[in-house]
C-alpha cells in the first residue's frame, strides 16, 4: 500500500470517472424525460469506435469527439424511433441496442485494432496547474474532463432553471398530463434520447482516445451499465451524479493502483471485480430520491 | 394521415407472423449491410442460412446446430418465464459461467475415480451454481428493492473475473504445462457429456432442452405458476390482489432461469467445450435474450428461435471462413433481428388507420 502515490491516485480517479460521468449525465436526462434506455453500453462503444476512427483518420482528437457524439446520437435514434413511434418495450429495445452496438463497433473498428491514435493534449491552465497537490490532481487534465463537468452543470441549470427543463420533467413525471397540457411528449423524448446518445458517445470516445487510449473490441467492459447504476444511485439528480462517478472512479483507480503496486497478495482477477461489486454495494446501501413517475412506460396518445 | 389505434386484444395473426416478417426483413437489411461491406449479399445470406444445413460441409455443421441451440433454448426458456412477469434477469451469462465452474469443480474433485455418481453430482452442482448466482439479484431486489437488471449484469463481469481466476488458479490442469484452463472433462469418462447418438450433436443438455420446452409449455398453459407469471406481467396490482406474492415470484423466476442457465453451463463444460478456460463463455446468455423475444416468450417459439439463432452462429463462422466476413457482423445481424421484431410487434397491439379520427 505504501508505494501508492496519492496525487497519482486522485488524478486517476478524475480520469477514470469522466467517461462514466458523461454517459450517466446523458442517461439522467433521458430518464428524467421518462424513458429508460438500457442501450448506454452499446452507444458508448459505438462512440468509442467512431471517435477513434475519426480522430485517427483526421489526426484531430476534437473532431473525433464530435464524430463520437454524432455516432452515439444516430444510434440512439434507432432506440428512439422504436420506442417512441413503434411503442416497443423499452427494456428489450435497450438491450437490443447494446447487442447491436457491440457488433457494429467491432465491424467498424476492424482495421483499427492495435493502431495508435492521436494524443489528446492536456489543457494548459496557466496558474492553477502550478498549485501544489491540487494542481496535478485537478488542473492538469485534458479539456474533456472540464467539459464533462460543464455539461453536468448545464444539465442542472436546464432542469431546474429553464422552462424547457420543466417541460421535460413534466413529460417524465406524468406523460398523460403533459400531453393534456399540450406538450409534445414524443418530440421532447426523442430530443432527450438523442442527447443521451451523444453524451454516451462522448464517454466512449474518452475511453478510446484518452483513458486507454486504443481501440479494442468490447473495451467499454460494462462502463455503460455502471453509468446506468450511477443514475439510480444519484436519485436522478445531477449533483449526486458527480459524487457517484467519483466513488466508482475511486474503486477502479484504487484497484488499478493496487495491481500496479504489486504490494498486495490478492490475485488480479479479484481486484478486477472491485468496481462491479462496489457498484452493486452502492446500489444497495445508498439510494436517494424517487424515479420519474412515467419512467419506462410507453406513451400513446389514445384517450 | 396515418395513425395507430390500439387493438382491443392483441392480434393473433400478427403474434405468429411477426417473427417471420422480422427474419425476412433482417435478411434484406443484412444483405444491404453485407453489400456495403463489399461482399456479395446473396452469397452471404446463402452461406449463413443455407450452407450449414445443405452445403458442402453440412455433415460437420448439422450436429453443431443442436450443440449451439441446446444452451440457447435452455437459457431462453428460463428467461422467458421472468420476462413475462416483468422480472429482468439479464445476467444469464454469469449464471451460465457459475454453473460451469461449480460443475467442473465437482467433476475435477472426483478425478480420476470411475463412479457413475460423478455426472449426476455435476448436474446438481451446475444447477446450484446458477441458482446461487441468480439469488443475489433476486434477494437484493426483494429485500432492498435494488434493480435486478443492473445487479445481474454487474455479476456477469464478476463471474468472468472469477472464471479467469479459476482457469489460472484453483482449477488449472496440473498436467497442463502451465497453460491456463482445466483438465479436459470430455476425456474423463465419468464426467463427459457425450453425444447420446454419436455424430448428431444430441448430448444430454440438448435432450434436457427439449424436455424443458415441453415442461415449459405445460407450466405456462396448465400450471398455477404459469398463470401467476402471466397475471403479474399483465397487471402487477391485480396479481397482488389475486394472492401472488411479488417477492416469491421474483425468487422463483430468477431461481428457475438461473438454474437452467447453470445447467447449460454444466453441459457445455462437460461436453462440447470440455475445458474450463478463460474464454469459456461465448455470449449464449446474451443471445438467449434475443431467442426468448424472437420466440415470443413461448416455449415452442423459443425452440424454433433457438435453432434459427444457432444457424446464424454456424453460418456466421462459415461466412468468416469462406467470405472473410467479420464474426462481429453476425452479432450485428442478430441485434438487427431483434430491432425488426420489436418494430413490427407494434402491429400485434395496434392497427394502422388512415385518414382523420372520426368524431365520436
Amino acid at each position: 500500500m505504501s508505494n501508492i502515490d496519492p496525487i497519482l491516485l486522485l488524478s486517476a480517479i478524475i480520469i477514470v470517472s469522466t467517461p462514466i460521468l458523461l454517459a450517466a449525465i446523458g442517461e439522467l436526462v433521458v430518464e428524467r424525460a421518462g424513458v429508460l434506455n438500457l442501450g448506454v453500453e452499446g452507444m458508448m462503444i459505438t462512440g468509442a469506435v467512431c471517435g477513434f476512427v475519426v480522430a485517427t483518420m483526421t489526426g484531430l482528437p476534437w473532431l473525433g469527439f464530435a464524430g463520437a457524439a454524432l455516432g452515439g446520437a444516430l444510434l440512439s435514434m434507432i432506440f428512439g424511433i422504436l420506442t417512441q413511434l413503434f411503442l416497443s418495450n423499452q427494456v428489450a429495445t435497450g438491450l437490443a441496442l447494446t447487442l447491436f452496438g457491440l457488433g457494429l463497433s467491432a465491424v467498424l473498428g476492424q482495421g483499427y485494432i492495435g493502431v495508435k491514435g492521436p494524443v489528446v493534449p492536456d489543457l494548459h491552465l496557466p496558474v492553477l496547474r502550478e498549485i501544489p497537490f491540487l494542481g496535478p490532481v485537478l488542473f492538469r487534465h485534458d479539456a474533456m474532463v472540464y467539459i464533462a463537468l460543464l455539461i453536468v452543470l448545464g444539465v442542472w441549470l436546464f432542469l431546474n432553471r429553464t422552462r424547457m427543463g420543466r417541460v421535460l420533467r413534466a413529460v417524465g413525471e406524468n406523460h398523460d398530463a403533459a400531453h393534456a397540457l399540450g406538450y409534445k411528449v414524443v418530440r421532447v423524448r426523442l430530443l432527450a434520447i438523442a442527447f443521451g446518445g451523444a453524451c454516451a458517445g462522448l464517454g466512449g470516445a474518452y475511453l478510446s482516445l484518452v483513458r486507454v487510449p486504443q481501440w479494442t473490441e468490447g473495451m467499454t467492459a460494462g462502463a455503460g451499465w455502471i453509468a446506468l447504476a450511477i443514475v439510480v444511485f444519484a436519485g436522478w439528480r445531477p449533483g449526486r451524479l458527480v459524487l457517484g462517478a467519483w466513488l466508482f472512479g475511486g474503486a477502479t483507480a484504487l484497484q488499478l493502483a493496487l495491481q500496479a503496486s504489486g504490494g498486495v497478495q490478492i490475485p488480479i482477477e479479484y481486484l478486477q471485480m472491485a468496481p462491479y461489486l462496489a457498484t452493486i454495494l452502492v446500489l444497495v446501501i445508498l439510494r436517494a430520491g424517487r424515479a420519474p413517475g412515467s419512467l419506462g412506460r410507453p406513451f400513446h396518445a389514445s384517450s | 394521415m396515418i395513425r395507430l389505434e390500439r387493438r382491443p386484444e392483441p392480434s393473433r395473426v400478427w403474434t405468429f407472423a411477426t417473427p417471420f416478417v422480422a427474419v425476412a426483413l433482417t435478411m434484406l437489411a443484412g444483405g444491404l449491410m453485407f453489400a456495403l461491406m463489399g461482399k456479395d449479399p446473396v452469397e452471404a445470406i446463402r452461406t449463413i442460412f443455407w450452407d450449414p444445413l445443405f452445403g458442402d460441409f453440412a455433415s460437420y455443421s448439422r450436429p453443431q446446430l443442436l450443440v449451439k441451440a441446446g444452451p440457447l433454448i435452455l437459457i431462453a426458456i428460463g428467461l422467458s418465464l421472468g420476462f413475462r412477469a416483468g422480472i429482468w434477469n439479464i445476467g444469464a451469462e454469469g449464471q451460465y459461467i457459475l454453473g460451469a465452474i461449480f460443475a467442473a469443480a465437482t467433476g475435477l474433485a472426483f478425478y480420476p475415480s470411475e463412479t457413475w455418481l460423478v455426472f449426476p453430482a455435476m448436474i446438481v452442482a451446475g444447477a446450484l451454481g446458477g441458482i446461487l448466482w441468480a439469488m443475489i439479484p433476486a434477494f437484493l431486489r426483494v429485500r432492498f428493492g435494488t434493480n435486478e437488471v443492473l445487479v445481474s449484469l454487474m455479476l456477469v463481469y464478476v463471474a468472468e473475473a472469477l472464471l479467469a481466476s479459476m482457469a489460472l488458479g484453483l482449477l488449472r490442469n496440473p498436467e497442463g504445462m502451465g497453460f491456463p484452463g482445466s483438465r479436459n472433462l470430455a476425456q474423463y469418462p465419468s464426467a463427459a457429456n457425450l453425444d447420446l447418438i454419436p455424430g448428431t450433436g444430441l448430448h444430454w443438455g440438448v435432450a434436457l432442452a427439449l424436455i424443458t420446452v415441453i415442461v415449459g409449455q405445460v407450466v405456462m398453459t396448465r400450471h398455477q405458476l404459469g398463470f401467476r407469471v402471466r397475471l403479474a406481467g399483465q397487471s402487477p396490482r391485480a396479481a397482488v390482489f389475486g394472492g401472488v406474492n411479488p417477492g416469491w415470484l421474483v425468487v422463483v423466476c430468477m431461481g428457475i432461469s438461473g438454474g437452467l442457465a447453470g445447467l447449460a453451463g454444466m453441459f457445455e463444460v462437460a461436453g462440447p467445450a470440455g475445458r474450463l478456460g478463460i474464454d469459456f463463455n461465448v455470449g449464449y446468455g446474451f443471445t438467449a435474450i434475443i431467442v426468448a423475444f424472437l420466440g415470443r416468450l413461448n416455449p415452442i417459439g423459443i425452440l424454433l428461435a433457438g435453432l434459427l439463432m444457432a444457424l446464424t452462429y454456424i453460418g456466421g463462422e462459415l461466412a468468416q471462413l469462406q467470405m472473410n466476413l467479420p464474426l462481429a457482423a453476425i452479432q450485428m445481424f442478430q441485434g438487427m433481428l431483434l430491432f425488426f421484431l420489436l418494430a413490427i410487434d407494434v402491429l400485434t397491439n395496434f392497427s394502422f388507420r388512415y385518414g382523420r379520427r372520426a368524431v365520436a
